[in-house]
């Protein structure tokens, strides 16, 4: 209990003492944001589909989230190279307990990255419906950080450099984000991407967000909290696993 | 303090180490050279619970470290080749993290990371990020974390590579002046042979797996009819040269310097 806590510490302290990595994540949001909902907005509402910035917003920040939060896991390979993960491994606390505290401090620090562009998102001129929306937001927010987090450090335990990294980013990350809903609408989609963005587990979480945001859910809330919480567990569970058999 | 018996690890059709025994007595500072691919580094991690032996039997202080794998490890203090600190962290939490991680009383822990830190002249600089830090400095930092836990027994991993002589000199005096006064077992590698002649009493000499010869600087050298321990260890493993296969992890490791100096 105290390990997972002290190195949910340490993931903190680093995130907050990383000021150029909290800089640099947000410019990819913030281009998102600006030149795609203002660029996109008129055509979108020429559609009949009312505001883009009110639609694109939710996908901007699980987007952030997804990508915070696979770099987390990732830096299990960083930890790997300078070392420190030995220092943590070597000790007298079970496997699954340093899984849990990195995954912890990596999933806390991609909620609040992913509060830092939904206030971004406010400046920009996103507004969600009342204050009631802010918890069921919150867990989905959350939910996404987990999963994904789960997903890095899996990912990470069995690759052994970098090599592979630009591998995850193009063949992996990049699709879960473009396939899932997070930049068009979900409905009267072609029957091939319909497929993709339903198994794509990004789909839900940027429904849930959009369900609990501006009450737009194309999957509905309920079965984006089931699947969420389930590829979560599988996440974890094969994560896990895989960092269970990490040899130093 | 440590008891090695017919001591076999295999990885597929490579026998890493061969059939290998040796002791090591409580308090002592025991040496275990080789040359590259000798087999030091398997033997060292089946002695600190990261790797199973595939046959024989270790015992560490009383424990067999395959079975009481988190009690061994409250037992031994460890300091690897290449260093295992948190570089965004400051000495001192470094050192207080090793104490979280190792349960270490919290009515202790302040008065005890106080001591070590000013025992190993980094007390003035406790509050600094470690990448700030020297290579001794962090390999200073590194051998006082490892005693954070009062370990019987630390093992060091050529814990002077790569560092300039003042720096090693005075780091020998460090661990001389650990074993004396607390009595800490030493266990360490080195491919300085002046160095292993001058700290340790005992040494082993492994190669190809096994052991060639043991006993202490003095024996080794009488029974080979050398003027050092040097010679005696070419003597003893021949003077061709040992090539490793670059793995993985050498790579990495070159990566990571490459990058340390940016981050």
């Amino acid at each position: 209990m105290n390990a997972i806590y002290v190195l949910w510490v340490r993931q903190l302290k680093r995130y907050v003492r990383s000021r150029a990595r909290i800089v640099a994540s947000l410019g990819q949001p913030m281009l998102f944001l600006l030149a795609l909902g203002f660029g996109f907005g008129p055509i979108f509402r020429r559609a009949g589909q009312g505001s883009y910035i009110q639609f694109l917003a939710p996908g901007v920040i699980a987007m952030t989230i997804l990508f915070a939060a696979i770099f987390s896991g990732i830096e299990l390979i960083w930890d790997r190279q300078f070392g420190f993960l030995k220092e943590t491994l070597i000790a007298p606390v079970p496997r699954i307990a340093i899984m849990l505290g990195r995954t912890l401090g990596g999933a806390t620090v991609a909620f609040v990255q992913g509060l830092i562009v939904l206030v971004i998102c406010l400046i920009a001129g996103f507004r969600f419906h009342g204050i009631a929306a802010v918890p069921a937001a919150f867990a989905f927010m959350i939910l996404i950080a987990f999963m994904f987090t789960a997903l890095g450090t899996g990912i990470a335990s069995v690759m052994s450099d970098f090599q592979g990294f630009q591998l995850v980013m193009n063949f992996l990350v990049m699709p879960i984000f473009f396939l899932s809903g997070a930049l068009f609408p979900l409905s009267n989609l072609p029957k091939i991407l319909d497929v993709l963005a339903s198994i794509d587990p990004l789909s839900y979480g940027v429904d849930g967000m959009r369900g609990s945001l501006i009450g737009l859910a194309h999957f509905g809330m309920t079965v984006d909290i089931a699947v969420l919480l389930i590829v979560t567990a599988i996440f974890l569970s094969a994560g896990t696993y895989l960092f269970s058999r990490i040899q130093l | 303090m440590i008891r090695v018996q017919n001591l076999v690890k295999t990885f597929g059709n490579i026998q890493a180490v061969r059939d290998i025994s040796f002791e090591v007595n409580a308090g002592e500072i025991f040496a275990f050279l080789g040359p590259n691919g000798a087999g030091k580094t398997t033997t060292i991690k089946m002695l600190t619970t990261l790797l199973k032996p595939t046959a024989g039997t270790v015992e560490l202080d009383g424990l067999d470290p395959t079975v009481a794998q988190g009690e061994a490890r409250k037992r031994f203090g460890i300091v690897f080749q290449d260093p295992s600190l948190d570089d965004q962290l400051t000495a001192y939490e470094n050192m207080e993290l090793h104490a979280a991680l190792y349960k270490v009383p919290r009515q202790v822990r302040k008065e005890r990371i106080e001591r070590l830190l000013r025992l190993f002249e980094l007390w003035d600089r406790r509050d600094d990020e470690v990448k700030k830090f020297s290579g001794g400095m962090k390999r200073r930092l590194e051998i006082a974390r490892s005693l954070l836990h009062t370990p019987k027994i630390i093992f060091l991993d050529e814990p002077t590579l790569g560092l300039d002589p003042q720096t090693r000199n005075q780091m020998w005096t460090h661990v001389r002046k650990l074993n004396q006064e607390n009595g800490v077992t030493v266990f360490l590698t080195t491919h300085y042979m002046d160095e292993a002649e001058r700290v340790a009493q005992r040494v082993a000499i492994i190669d190809h797996g096994r052991i060639v010869a043991q006993g202490t600087p003095a024996q080794l050298k009488a029974q080979t009819n050398a003027d050092s321990l040097e010679q005696a260890f070419l003597v003893l493993t021949g003077s061709s040269i040992r090539d490793e296969d670059a793995t993985s992890l050498d790579q990495m490791r070159s990566i990571a310097r490459m990058f340390s100096g940016r981050r």
